[in-house]
């Protein structure tokens, strides 16, 4: 598609010609019909369900088709705590989701472990786990903010190419699309994180 | 509602061989509470519950309470002779308390629309699941509660008609609400650490003893030296 000048394409759709690409027509279609998976954690999820509802309507952004079944989802917006209880039913969850899949880590909590991150009862982020597309800051985080992350995502989704060696992840066969679930330890999780998956950065002191 | 003292004197003409005790509160809500002996406490609770003039039917509240080994210090004035005059002195006296667990009631009537009445129970040391009598066959919202006891203090509580822990995974050994619980060290990065976390984070980081000096910033006794 990038070939194509964007001056001549504009012309020839003035003419009613409408030239496109697999690619952009595959994209276009993915990005707007993003199937969220129904579950929430915390509060965050009342505001999830605000966005879903009549007000802020997610439906006008292809993406009020909540899933109940991971089999059929696109996307998982982890809204709210994650408990270390909760944190290997997510990985599963997330495992049982068909490639192309994409992560919305929702909320203070869902990135950081928020205001119970020196707890000793809370994931400190769900990216120790799984990878993390979008991340929403927020205690929790308006609709808007959310709609904003759904925005996000669609912009992620179009640029993603199908070809080529900068194409998208999922469509790479090295690339796992399942992670580690963690067990339950006698005193964590075993293991506190997946290092393939979550690396975090070095402090620098000076 | 009867006095805590009317109770207590009830309690024990009624109970054949209960001990209680009044546990003050010096707090300006003046809420004393009742301490129960673990053998007679099913039927001290019975009775709570049955007695016409209490009738406490409802169990508002179940928690748990970790008291370490402690020592009180106790001022007392005590008459000596000292060089044949008679003299007031001044005498410390440290009473070593070995330390318990302990479960607290609260107790309301729905009947009688009184309350609350608190009992507590303690147990003899601190030991990895120190038994306490389940109260659960007298009031059955205690159910879970004792369950998030068990769970986070390690209290058993005997006659409990499913005691596994609540809130966190059955694996789980440790007792997160105890004082005396030690953390994973599952310490990664902070962006911001300050207090107790700066703490943390100070054991977390590299040594660099040619930048830092004097400064003690890191416990580890195995650093190896650079090699200058």
């Amino acid at each position: 598609m990038s070939e194509i000048d964007e001056k001549l394409r504009t012309e020839l759709q003035r003419q009613g010609v409408w030239v496109t690409s697999m690619q952009e027509l595959y994209n276009w279609g993915r990005k707007n019909s993003i199937w969220p998976l129904q579950f929430g954690l915390a509060c965050c999820a009342i505001e999830m369900i605000a966005t879903a509802a009549s007000r802020y309507d997610i439906a006008r952004f292809g993406g009020e088709v909540f899933r109940p079944s991971p089999r059929q989802a696109d996307l998982m917006i982890v809204a709210g705590t994650v408990t270390k209880k909760m944190a290997p039913q997510i990985v599963r969850l997330y495992n049982q989701m068909a490639d192309p899949k994409y992560v919305i880590a929702m909320g203070a909590c869902a990135i950081s472990g928020g205001p119970f991150k020196q707890g000793y009862n809370v994931l400190k982020g769900i990216d120790r786990y799984i990878p993390v597309d979008v991340y929403i800051p927020g205690c929790p985080p308006r609709p808007e903010a959310l709609l904003h992350a759904f925005m996000e995502l669609q912009r992620k989704i179009d640029g993603q190419k199908l070809t080529g060696t900068d194409k998208a992840e999922f469509l790479k066969p090295e690339q796992p699309s399942e992670f580690p679930v963690p067990k339950f330890g006698e005193h964590d999780l075993e293991p506190p994180a997946n290092h393939d998956v979550f690396q975090p950065p070095k402090l620098e002191r000076v | 509602m009867e006095s805590l003292e009317q109770i207590k004197a009830r309690i024990e003409s009624s109970v054949p061989g209960a001990k209680t005790d009044i546990v003050p509160n010096g707090s300006p809500s003046q809420q004393h509470s009742l301490l129960i002996d673990n053998e007679h406490a099913l039927a001290v609770a019975h009775f709570l519950r049955d007695d016409p003039a209490l009738r406490l039917d409802f169990c508002s509240n179940v928690t748990g309470v970790d008291w370490l080994d402690r020592v009180v210090k106790k001022m007392a004035k005590i008459k000596t002779v000292v060089d044949g005059v008679e003299k007031e002195v001044d005498q410390t006296t440290a009473e070593k308390i070995p330390g318990y667990l302990e479960a607290v009631y609260h107790l309301y009537s729905m009947a009688h629309k009184h309350g609350p009445v608190i009992i507590r129970m303690r147990t003899e040391g601190r030991a990895k699941c120190a038994p306490l009598p389940s109260l659960t066959p007298v009031w059955r919202s205690a159910e879970f509660q004792e369950r998030e006891i068990f769970d986070l203090y390690g209290i058993r509580f005997d006659g409990h008609p499913d005691l596994r822990r609540i809130l966190m995974w059955d694996e789980f050994e440790d007792y997160p609400m105890r004082k005396d619980y030690v953390q994973p060290d599952d310490f990664e990065w902070e962006p911001t650490p300050h207090d107790e976390v700066l703490a943390r984070a100070k054991q977390h980081y590299t040594p660099r003893p040619e930048l830092d000096g004097a400064e003690e910033i890191t416990s580890h006794s195995d650093v190896a030296k650079p090699n200058k």
